[in-house]
């Protein structure tokens, strides 16, 4: 019994660290351009087969293939950004941009089931064999599991570093601020706003690859279930909080993985009913400001 | 006068088009697009007019869908008296969307529209692990033993009275106190709150009135269909449905939604009856809502008015001139 709390509460923070990454990128995009982007979880989905495809068909290591797919994600999220998420203005943006979003999202997903069929299909390698895996006080944690952990972490220290130590990052958190007087000082926030994008974007690579090896099997419908996650995420953490959202991400993995030892069917439902109380007392989220803004 | 005769002719045609036109493709495509005229109008009573974006309506469907199943399963019921448990249909997703309602409006925007679309998954959930739901194999509508010629007429009738209902209600309540309430909320909440309009109250009888409307919507389209899946009940392409019909004919407006779903629900299923393909049915469908949001962001009827307007302007300046 206790053995299992255990490895659940291993795997809870393990495998929160990709949904933390994912995450990040979502909030850091609704931060910045006062947008949800509920493609995002298909976007993760596109990710994982774009690895799937290098890995099968070109025999590049899933680890190796990032260097490819990362870029390519990050054009994705430019070219989402420039031509369907910008030219929205208006009191109606914030409705728009969610469904314009959404709409992509649903292109995607088909262009993906037309591509790839409904069959799940998932990232294979050496370090995702069911016996590749390391004894760590008398139980076991998948190879996958530490690698993608790791690889989590080091994204979120690079992501750190561009949004905190360098000019690019000091303009982003300007912006998110306040974007009119971004402005005013002379940051092009439409610039930054793409920027922001495609790296919110670029994360779901990282996201999309490690989500494709630990999932145990992924089809272009998962999207569904990955956006709702995200989306419970960054709302119990504080919409616009990156470390908020973080927090959110290892809590409800964990707490998921924890009850899915006795209810397997009703794990999901702990992330809903997380959000549903944790709004019932604090509207803002847990590490939210008050800024909810005026509709 | 002309409104007056255009609603009559329309009325009129509308109730003499399943005896006129008996092809049973044409009365299909009919019933499901009366069902949409009621879905989509009641949708827009409560996210038109107030603002609020709720992505999640397909929680009010699905639990017409499953009241009716369940209790026309449990209570043995068979033949015609299907319709008379429409009401209860109605009344459950009512009583729903109360406690769901009293949680998602207290916060707005973004925040708001996620919830809606939390609401949703939590409900899909729960219909896919209960038992009494019938799980993920779903649950059948008794058998109807009725002349297959006229069978969807009943449907037609049903959905039409419904549809006329809720465009009805639209009207009155967009034209009442209550209607402008809703629409000052949605133009600036706290300023509208600071003169005295009781917020929380109004926005959750539009969502429950709403509420009602879907759920009679989803039991008569249970009937219709005989049987009802879970991911097919809740399905998010509901969501996006309603609100891209609302969008499509004009936000806020009475008859945008009605016009937005007489196009775009016989066109969907007509794309699908001709396309085998379903994913480049549902790739058609994310186009045009992109093509609407970006170069129709404020829907047809609205921009086809300041059309004519500008034209009748341009004219009577014309007209001046000489």
């Amino acid at each position: 019994m206790a053995q299992e709390v255990y490895e659940a509460i291993a795997d809870g923070i393990l495998g929160g660290g990709v949904y933390a990454l994912m995450a990040a990128g979502l909030t850091l995009i609704f931060g910045v351009l006062d947008i949800i982007n509920i493609a995002q979880g298909i976007l993760v989905v596109l990710g994982a087969y774009l690895s799937y495809v290098l890995s099968v068909h070109l025999h590049i290591d899933l680890f190796v293939g990032l260097l490819i797919t990362i870029p390519v994600m990050f054009g994705v999220g430019v070219a989402i950004q420039w031509l369907f998420i910008r030219p929205l203005r208006g009191s109606e943006r914030t409705s728009m941009t969610l469904l314009a979003c959404y709409a992509v999202a649903l292109i995607i997903e088909g262009i993906l089931y037309s591509a790839f069929g409904a069959n799940y299909v998932s990232l294979n390698a050496w370090y995702t064999q069911p016996n590749a895996s390391v004894r760590v006080f008398g139980f076991f944690i998948p190879d996958i599991y530490l690698f993608g952990f790791g690889l989590a972490v080091v994204a979120a220290l690079v992501l750190y570093y561009l949004l905190y130590r360098t000019t690019f990052g000091r303009s982003v958190r300007a912006t998110m601020q306040d974007a009119v007087a971004a402005r005013l000082v002379g940051i092009e926030v439409n610039r930054v706003a793409a920027l922001t994008f495609g790296i919110g974007v670029a994360i779901t690579a990282v996201g999309g690859m490690v989500y494709g090896s630990t999932s145990g099997g992924f089809n272009p419908n998962s999207g569904y279930d990955l956006i709702s996650r995200l989306l419970a995420i960054i709302i119990l953490g504080g919409l616009g909080s990156v470390g908020g959202a973080m927090l959110a991400a290892i809590f409800m993995t964990t707490a998921e993985a924890l009850v899915d030892i006795w209810q397997p069917n009703w794990a999901v439902a702990v992330f809903y009913l997380a959000l549903v109380l944790v709004l019932l007392v604090r509207p803002a989220g847990l590490l939210g400001r008050r800024a909810v803004r005026a509709q | 006068m002309t409104r007056l005769a255009c609603l009559v002719l329309v009325i009129v045609a509308a109730a003499v088009f399943p005896l006129v036109i008996t092809n049973a493709t044409a009365t299909d495509i009919a019933v499901n697009a009366m069902i949409f005229v009621a879905a989509a109008s009641a949708w827009n009573i409560f996210s038109g007019y107030s603002g609020y974006l709720s992505l999640g309506h397909a929680v009010f469907f699905g639990t017409g869908v499953y009241t009716v199943g369940i209790a026309a399963r449990d209570w043995n019921l068979a033949g015609d008296k299907v319709f008379a448990l429409l009401p209860l249909a109605g009344l459950t997703a009512a009583v729903i969307a109360v406690p769901l309602g009293l949680i998602a409006l207290r916060v707005r925007r973004h925040t708001f529209v996620v919830i809606t679309i939390a609401f949703f998954f939590i409900a899909q959930l729960t219909a896919t692990n209960l038992k009494s739901t019938g799980g993920s194999s779903g649950l059948l509508a008794p058998v109807l033993n009725w002349t297959a010629s006229t069978y969807n007429n009943p449907f037609y009738y049903a959905g039409l009275l419904i549809a006329a209902g809720t465009v009805l209600a639209s009207f009155l309540i967009r034209r009442s106190r209550f209607g402008l309430q809703l629409r000052a909320l949605r133009d600036d909440e706290d300023r509208a709150a600071g003169l005295g309009v009781r917020a929380m109250p109004v926005k959750l009888t539009a969502f429950t009135i709403s509420a009602f409307i879907t759920g009679l919507a989803g039991g008569l389209w249970f009937y219709f269909l005989g049987q009802a899946f879970p991911q097919f009940a809740f399905d998010p392409l509901f969501d996006l449905a309603v609100a891209l019909m609302a969008f499509f004919g004009g936000l806020g407006t009475i008859a945008g939604p009605v016009l937005g779903a007489l196009i775009l629900e016989p066109a969907q299923l007509y794309l699908t009856l001709r396309i085998t393909n379903d994913y480049l049915s549902e790739i058609l469908l994310g186009v045009l809502f992109l093509v609407i949001i970006l170069f129709l962001p404020r829907g047809v009827l609205p921009t086809a008015g300041e059309f004519l307007t500008a034209q009748r302007a341009r004219l009577k300046e014309r007209n001046r001139g000489r």
